[in-house]
């Protein structure tokens, strides 16, 4: 199975995450991660969603994705042409024994502590899935108390833009 | 100068709106919070109220309606059970891309998520079973969401979808007024179905076409959606390729034209079936390669390439791989095809002919006379076909009486036959029948039914006889869930678990007879009750049936229990494996088949 990630341009109105999970879920997809937010035009929501899924499959659901009354626009990310991002919040094990180690280790990724008590440090990191589950394990040693991650987001190299025309369509309606 | 805004309520918006998109009949039932609609509903002159007595009647009602006339059907209920019920129809109407429109009454904005009472979350229940729905959050946008509802259901592949008015909503005042605003500017940036083919593809298709030796056109539902019968069959004539339509196409082409080979799939005739296993070619249009059709599907058509038209990108290559795809509206793809192959030269088909129809005259379609006199089910329905004629409105219900209406009665215009395909859902005979009378008043419309179907939705007989809606009614009595019994003789060793229903003079397990009594349950509800059990009575008890217009009619045929559906492809087998009788399997005899190399 390969690993796809999906930008797809959402109406901002209610319900409308609940249709494109459930379509997943409904047609035997499963989502490894899926991030939404509001984007630059406040009717349009952004959902970043990453399958793993074989060529064809992803067709269909990108094609029954497509056919949901709310959804605008889908693109798929290449990882070559695009920027891909995740945030991690880890909670760490750290007294004062180990947390210089730690802090090293912190520094290493380009992270930074957050929250600081008598015996543990909360990071925050970002960067691709491959860095935060490096960081991870170099973590793990010390204990991992509590972890959070946001779900990939990603972006298109250079100055093109995905909004641009399903905007357009969006302004004109409203 | 002030001018007075004028302020109607919610449910006046609703039922103006309604008016104003053109919807002429409702079926329905009031209840808690649908209720503020039915006051203004009571004024209206435009839109007819038909009170069910199920709300899946009211659902297979709208269904009927729709696909009898091509218009949008409309179906009401109240909140919580009330909208419940009508979800069945619309997996239905989902299933079988039927254009239903379903309104459904919720609990006030405020209690919504308090599981307040005959509160039930009916868009997220719906959510995988419409095309789309709304919940309306405010009085004012009433008119915009009933014109979103119809456009969404009619245009595109046309499919359910679900308008969930809150009571308050339906109570609050509006100076939005439907009149004034119509037609109300749709706000649907995502919507956007491509109707108009690409010229490249269908150029394509029609070089594929004139090259083929073996083509098939493989006409489903989709043709009958797009109103393309007429261009059809210009098209088949045109080429002279054989044609088989699918269970939900039934009608789309004339069963008495010479080209036409019947239905495939699993109960199909030997020669459609035959035909596609062989073809070099199939032009699908608005078919979906469903399972039933395919059979084993990596054995389906193993020699054909594959022009697939349809205007829901996602069928295309969902089952079975596209040479050919387009996307688009059956009707233009049709007409451009057809312009295109004017100036192609037309297949040779002549051996291709050659083996078809020695196929279809060794394989006919069939049916035995019972030893013991009494009467073959395949007769009654035959012959009903026969007597009420081409020009008649066919509903039928899920299991073997649905296939051998299929099969033994013959389809020549389109919208003639109405079925529940993609869901099998049992019991849509009656109510869809209903609907599909009171659209098409002027039709004679028979529902073909069985004793176990019937037995789901007849409490709808009490609306037709009440609202005077005559339909008919041929209940074909075989005294069991038949087709369940007839896999248990054919895959489970005789072993009859469960499906004797003592509908029959006697029943084999339980001794007891007619229960229910089908002529007395019909004089309960209002009808004509009629009987037949022997094979001499049958055209003068159809007859009678047809005599009597003014009142719904029920006809209990009491068949043989064992008659079976033929020919048949076991599910899960490769459509090579159709046997034409129980261990019957046709001998294709290739050897000497010089035109056909296969």
């Amino acid at each position: 199975m390969t690993r796809h990630t999906l930008s797809v341009l959402v109406e901002n109105k209610p319900g409308v995450l609940a249709r494109v999970s459930g379509l997943f879920s409904r047609r035997g997809f499963n989502i490894e991660s899926l991030a939404v937010g509001p984007t630059e035009h406040a009717d349009v929501s952004r959902m970043t969603i990453v399958v793993a899924v074989e060529d064809l499959p992803l067709e269909q659901v990108t094609k029954q994705l497509n056919k949901l009354v709310n959804v605008l626009k889908i693109v798929e990310m290449d990882t070559a042409v695009s920027v891909q991002r995740e945030l991690m919040l880890v909670k760490v094990r750290a007294d004062l024994s180990v947390r210089s180690q730690v802090l090293e280790t912190v520094q290493l990724f380009r992270a930074k502590v957050v929250d600081v008590a008598p015996d543990a440090v909360t990071i925050e990191a970002t960067g691709t899935r491959d860095k935060l589950d490096a960081l991870i394990r170099m973590l793990e040693p010390f204990g991992i108390r509590e972890l959070v991650q946001s779900g990939m987001v990603a972006l298109g190299r250079g100055s093109r833009s995905i909004t641009d025309r399903s905007l357009r369509a969006v302004e004109r309606s409203a | 100068m002030t001018r007075e805004t004028r302020q109607i309520t919610g449910a006046q918006s609703l039922v103006h709106s309604l008016e104003a998109v053109g919807a002429d009949v409702v079926f329905g039932i009031p209840g808690g919070a649908i209720l503020p609609a039915y006051d203004p509903l009571f004024d209206s002159t435009r839109v007819r109220h038909v009170l069910v007595r199920h709300e899946q009647g009211a659902g297979h009602a709208a269904e009927g309606y729709a696909q009898a006339t091509g218009r949008v059907g409309v179906c009401m209920a109240t909140s919580g059970p009330g909208a419940t019920n009508l979800v069945t129809p619309i997996a239905d109407a989902y299933m079988d891309s039927v254009p239903i429109v379903a309104i459904t009454g919720q609990v006030p904005s405020a209690a919504i998520g308090t599981d307040a009472f005959q509160e039930a979350d009916i868009c997220g229940i719906t959510l995988p079973i419409t095309k789309h729905n709304f919940l309306v959050q405010s009085a004012d946008d009433i008119p915009r969401t009933i014109a979103e509802a119809f456009h969404i259901a009619s245009t595109g592949r046309p499919g359910p979808v679900l308008v969930d008015l809150p009571k308050d909503i339906l109570q609050g005042v509006t100076s939005v007024l439907p009149h004034e605003v119509w037609p109300p500017t749709l706000d649907l940036p995502g919507y956007r179905p491509v109707t108009r083919p690409h010229a490249k593809q269908v150029r394509e298709a029609a070089k594929m076409i004139s090259a083929a030796r073996r083509p098939v056109l493989y006409v489903g539902g989709g043709v009958l959606k797009a109103r393309a019968a007429a261009e059809l069959r210009v098209l088949a004539e045109l080429t002279g390729i054989p044609v088989v339509t699918t269970l939900m196409a039934r009608g789309a082409f004339p069963d008495s034209h010479p080209q036409h080979l019947g239905m495939p799939g699993m109960h199909g005739s030997v020669a459609a079936v035959t035909a596609m296993q062989k073809a070099d070619l199939l032009i699908t249009l608005g078919a979906r390669f469903d399972d039933r059709v395919t059979g084993k599907l990596s054995s389906f058509a193993p020699g054909a390439a594959v022009i697939h038209a349809d205007i829901d990108p996602a069928e295309i290559g969902k089952n079975r791989i596209a040479d050919v795809p387009i996307v688009g509206d059956c009707r233009e793809v049709i007409a451009d095809l057809t312009a295109a192959l004017r100036t192609e030269e037309r297949p040779d088909l002549e051996g291709w002919w050659r083996s078809l129809d020695r196929w279809r005259k060794t394989y006919p379609l069939g049916y035995d006379q019972p030893a013991d006199g009494s009467l073959a089910p395949q007769q009654v329905i035959e012959r009903i076909g026969r007597i009420a004629g081409p020009e008649t409105v066919f509903a039928a219900g899920v299991g073997q009486h649905q296939m051998w209406a299929a099969q033994f009665i013959s389809y020549e215009h389109p919208y003639t036959w109405l079925n529940s395909g993609g869901a099998g859902t049992m019991g849509y005979a009656v109510p869809a029948a209903m609907g599909a009378k009171v659209g098409r008043p002027e039709a004679t419309v028979w529902a073909i039914d069985g004793d176990g179907c019937f037995q789901m939705t007849n409490q709808e007989l009490a609306t037709c006889a009440l609202e005077g809606i005559p339909i008919k009614v041929a209940v074909i009595n075989n005294g069991s869930l038949g087709m369940v019994r007839q896999w248990q003789t054919l895959f489970y060793d005789k072993r009859y678990s469960n499906t004797d229903l003592g509908t029959h003079p006697v029943s084999a397990r339980t001794g007891v007879t007619r229960v229910p009594d089908f002529v007395r349950l019909a004089e309960a509800l209002g009808c004509v009750g009629l009987r037949c059990e022997s094979p001499a009575d049958v055209d003068a008890t159809i007859e009678k049936a047809m005599s009597i217009d003014d009142a719904p009619v029920v006809v209990d045929f009491v068949v043989h229990p064992d008659a079976m559906v033929w020919p048949m492809v076991a599910a899960g087998s490769s459509n090579d494996e159709i046997r034409v009788a129980r261990d019957i399997a046709p001998d294709f005899d290739y050897s000497g088949d010089a035109e056909v190399n296969l």
